[in-house]
């Protein structure tokens, strides 16, 4: 029976996450904005409270994103994937930077969730895990990385170099995308889980960036790193692997989709209250063409936002319910980071000096929106996606 | 524009000539005559169409009501089975009837007697009419309503809002009327001869707010009297009963059931740019008296709420249309020697297209399954109405510039449903879901 009420069922938990969110979060959001690169002490605790309420209940936490086995039942699902997406939303209206940081909450930690076995999954509990894709010359276009992984006895050799590793330099392991041979192709990626002390992974140095700062993003050198093979996530066969990689995706993106959701409705409610003593309200019966230009404006700003949401629950209760989701996953993305940063920028427009100023969020969060329309796969790599479903283009076709 | 001088009217004066002689060296006089001709036919100004006599009953006790759909306490995007089988029933005979004659209907300012009868036996009326009322819905129904408009609009927009024309009013009876006004209107609703019939909000004003209306109810010793022009009304000519939004003085809007043999009541034709089939017309109120029986007593801003949520989910419909059309096209057409489909700058219009229209159809179907559970539904309407007013304008737009010349030529249909979607983001009234 149709119905887009999130369930009661999850109103503790979001009413958690959003406690945590405004305690811990809103009042440390401009200090490791200012002080960039230094570690989030408060989130320590956090993080503890997190790991009893992943233990107790399960789903909490970027590991909530393991699949069950697909059920027999054909009876409505509302679970793991739907409690984590809401989680992120909550958490990223208090805001996304720390988020990121969060122990053990890496997309590594996603990855590993996603398609490690029981064994790997069983010795990585408990770990922080990064992820390293993109390469100084390959972004969007992971098929083309250059990092080598080149078997030797019971190990593989890494050679290579990885930028853009949200935690990097935080994390117990990062999640490392390597080929076993170039010239075959995207099916010969593979992913290694690598200790960050093992030998010759070096890091580089960590950047400097227009928003989410509490973020550490690292610049990692890999020189005959040696990893174990049972380290590798996935089949190690050069047939299949490439697609199961990818399938990490489906999973993840709606989390992005999520966290530019929660930023969009902090920025949301802002200008709300501010319009509000400029004596702007908001009426959701007469036509905004009759309505002040601001509310007429804000209207349209909350009517995207509604959309991306409700698209994000969308993906999100599909993989609860066992359904392929990788079309609705990138609509969300899509959806939700364009709109994170049109609604966050325009907010700037709306508030004008006193939103632009420091002495707001409103300045940071329109920082912080951008990148959530560009990692996980940018704007147009999400349009690629949709439009090659809906055309049924192949990427050879469609390029 | 400056004031014409008499260069300027020189100028006109000879534009006037050139074109007579244009028409005669071309031998294009008929044609143009033949035009005129065809649309004083279907233009017409009359009295209101002759209405069967509906029986006055009188109040006996409370009115019956569909009651609220249970929460059903989890996420869920599944239709239930039934609301399925009614979705692929109305489908079928979207593109089997709707379709094919969209085009004539559209320039017939019509649609055939034969659609709405079928429309009628397939008991799109019935859905929204409690049980004891000789329908078949005891609880609210708008979810299955929307779901009913969307899968209609898919085939055609305007002769969707002529078949659901009724359904309006029918369902305006059953949620504000009294048990007399039930007991008077309502059989004619659940019979073989559904009576043409429409909900008129909009007014031909700039600006028009329906919370702020032009249309005037005055008190007089035996009910009240209505002054006022209404446009776009569905099947203005031969509707037999109106519901009209007035103000009361002193008591904001209201609605009034009107029937249409009522003195001082007249329409005239009003085509608009789109949703032609619907048989749009003006209806003109002049010191119209009805009874104080007359008033609908509910609440007004529903109303409002209920029919934009109607025409989010007719948008729904033909965008999916242009989408459904545009995607074989843009992989059929080619050029630079492969589909344009294989060009980013088509494809992404396209996946904009699908993203937008996804987004449009889970906000518009969260306001109605508030509204069906009897929560709060004011914001979810206004930013369904906000999204799919705004994305079904360009979902429209995209689908004529994705095919290019083809698109601005009535050999294919979207140009009409350009004309179509335009209506979404202002029309008021009309439907009720």
């Amino acid at each position: 029976m149709i119905n887009l009420e999130v369930p009661a069922k999850f109103a503790r938990l979001v009413a958690q996450a959003h406690q945590a969110a405004a305690e811990f979060f809103r009042p440390n959001s401009r200090k490791y904005d200012e002080s960039e690169h230094t570690y989030p002490r408060e989130l320590d605790l956090l993080a503890a409270l997190l790991d009893g309420l992943s233990a107790s209940g399960g789903g909490a936490g970027t590991s909530g994103v393991r699949r069950g086995s697909t059920s027999d039942s054909t009876a409505n699902r509302n679970g793991a994937n739907l409690r984590l997406l809401l989680g992120t939303i909550e958490m990223c209206w208090g805001d996304v930077g720390l988020l990121l940081s969060m122990p053990r909450q890496g997309l590594g930690n996603a990855a590993i969730a996603s398609v490690a076995n029981d064994e790997q999954l069983a010795r990585y509990r408990g770990k922080w895990a990064a992820m390293a894709i993109t390469e100084p010359d390959t972004g969007s276009d992971s098929a083309a990385i250059r990092t080598t992984a080149t078997p030797d006895g019971d190990h593989y050799v890494l050679n290579g170099e990885k930028i853009f590793v949200t935690a990097g330099a935080r994390a117990d392991c990062v999640v490392v995308w390597a080929t076993l041979d170039r010239s075959l192709g995207k099916s010969a990626i593979k992913s290694f889980v690598v200790d960050r002390d093992t030998p010759g992974f070096d890091l580089v140095r960590l950047e400097k960036k227009l928003g989410i700062r509490a973020s550490d993003t690292a610049h990692f050198r890999l020189t005959n790193v040696r990893v174990h093979r049972d380290n590798l996530l996935g089949s190690p066969e050069v047939t299949t692997g490439f697609a199961g990689a990818m399938q990490t995706f489906d999973n993840t993106r709606p989390l992005v989709a999520a966290m530019a959701i929660g930023l969009a409705r902090a920025a949301l409610e802002e200008t709300r209250r501010l319009l509000t003593t400029a004596n702007i309200p908001i009426d959701y019966d007469r036509p905004p063409h009759t309505q002040p230009t601001p509310a007429a404006d804000f209207l349209t700003m909350e009517a995207d936002w509604e959309s991306a949401h409700l698209l994000a629950l969308q993906a999100a209760w599909m993989a609860d319910n066992h359904q392929p989701n990788s079309l609705q996953a990138s609509m969300a993305k899509s959806k939700a980071g364009r709109t994170a940063t049109e609604i966050t920028l325009r907010c700037l427009a709306l508030t004008g000096a006193l939103g632009y100023s420091e002495t707001s969020l409103l300045e940071k969060w329109s920082r912080d929106a951008k990148i959530l329309d560009i990692f996980e796969g940018t704007q147009q790599i999400q349009q690629l996606i949709i439009a090659r479903r809906l055309l049924n283009k192949t990427s050879a076709q469609l390029k | 524009m400056g004031k014409r001088n008499a260069m300027g009217a020189a100028l006109a004066g000879l534009n006037r000539l050139a074109g007579a002689a244009v028409l005669d060296r071309l031998g294009l006089r008929k044609t143009v005559e033949r035009g005129v001709y065809q649309a004083t036919k279907a233009g017409f100004t009359a009295a209101g169409a002759v209405s069967r006599t509906f029986a006055g009953v009188a109040n006996s006790g409370a009115a019956d009501r569909p009651r609220a759909v249970p929460d059903p306490g989890l996420f869920d995007l599944t239709p239930t089975d039934e609301q399925a089988m009614i979705k692929s029933t109305v489908a079928e005979f979207a593109v089997e009837r709707l379709r094919p004659r969209a085009a004539e209907a559209n320039e017939t300012c019509t649609t055939p007697d034969e659609v709405l009868r079928t429309a009628g036996e397939l008991g799109v009326t019935l859905v929204g009419i409690p049980e004891s009322l000789g329908g078949l819905g005891n609880e609210r129904s708008t979810v299955t309503n929307v779901l009913i408009a969307e899968a209609m609009a898919h085939g055609d927009m305007g002769q969707a809002v002529a078949c659901l024309a009724p359904s309006a009013v029918s369902t305006a009876l059953v949620l504000w009327g009294d048990s007399a006004q039930q007991a008077t209107y309502l059989p004619a609703f659940v019979g073989d001869n559904i009576p043409a019939a429409a909900l008129a909000v909009q007014e031909p004003t700039v600006l028009f707010d329906p919370f702020s209306l032009s249309t005037k109810a005055y008190r007089t010793s035996g009910g009240f009297a209505l002054t006022g022009v209404k446009a776009m009304v569905p099947r203005a000519a031969t509707a037999e009963l109106f519901v009209v939004a007035a103000d009361v003085d002193g008591r904001g809007p209201a609605l009034f059931i009107v029937e249409s043999g009522s003195a001082g009541l007249s329409v005239e034709s009003d085509p608009g740019m789109g949703l032609r089939a619907a048989g749009m017309g003006r209806l003109r109120l002049d010191r119209v008296n009805v009874p104080s029986s007359a008033l609908l007593e509910g609440p007004y801003e529903d109303c409002i709420r209920l029919a934009r949520l109607g025409w989010c989910a007719l948008a729904l419909g033909t965008s999916q249309a242009v989408l459904d059309y545009v995607i074989p096209y843009v992989n059929n057409r080619v050029a630079f020697g492969e589909p344009i489909s294989h060009r980013q700058g088509v494809a992404f219009k396209v996946a904009d297209i699908g993203t937008e229209l996804e987004g449009m159809r889970l906000v518009t179907y969260r306001a109605a399954a508030r509204a069906e559970q009897g929560k709060p539904f004011a914001r979810e309407v206004a930013l369904a109405r906000k999204l799919c007013g705004d994305q079904g304008m360009h979902i429209g737009d995209d689908g004529v510039q994705l095919l290019g010349g083809h698109g601005f030529v009535k050999e294919h249909p979207v140009e009409r449903w350009y004309r179509d979607l335009r209506a979404v983001a202002f029309a008021e009234g009309t439907i009720l879901v």
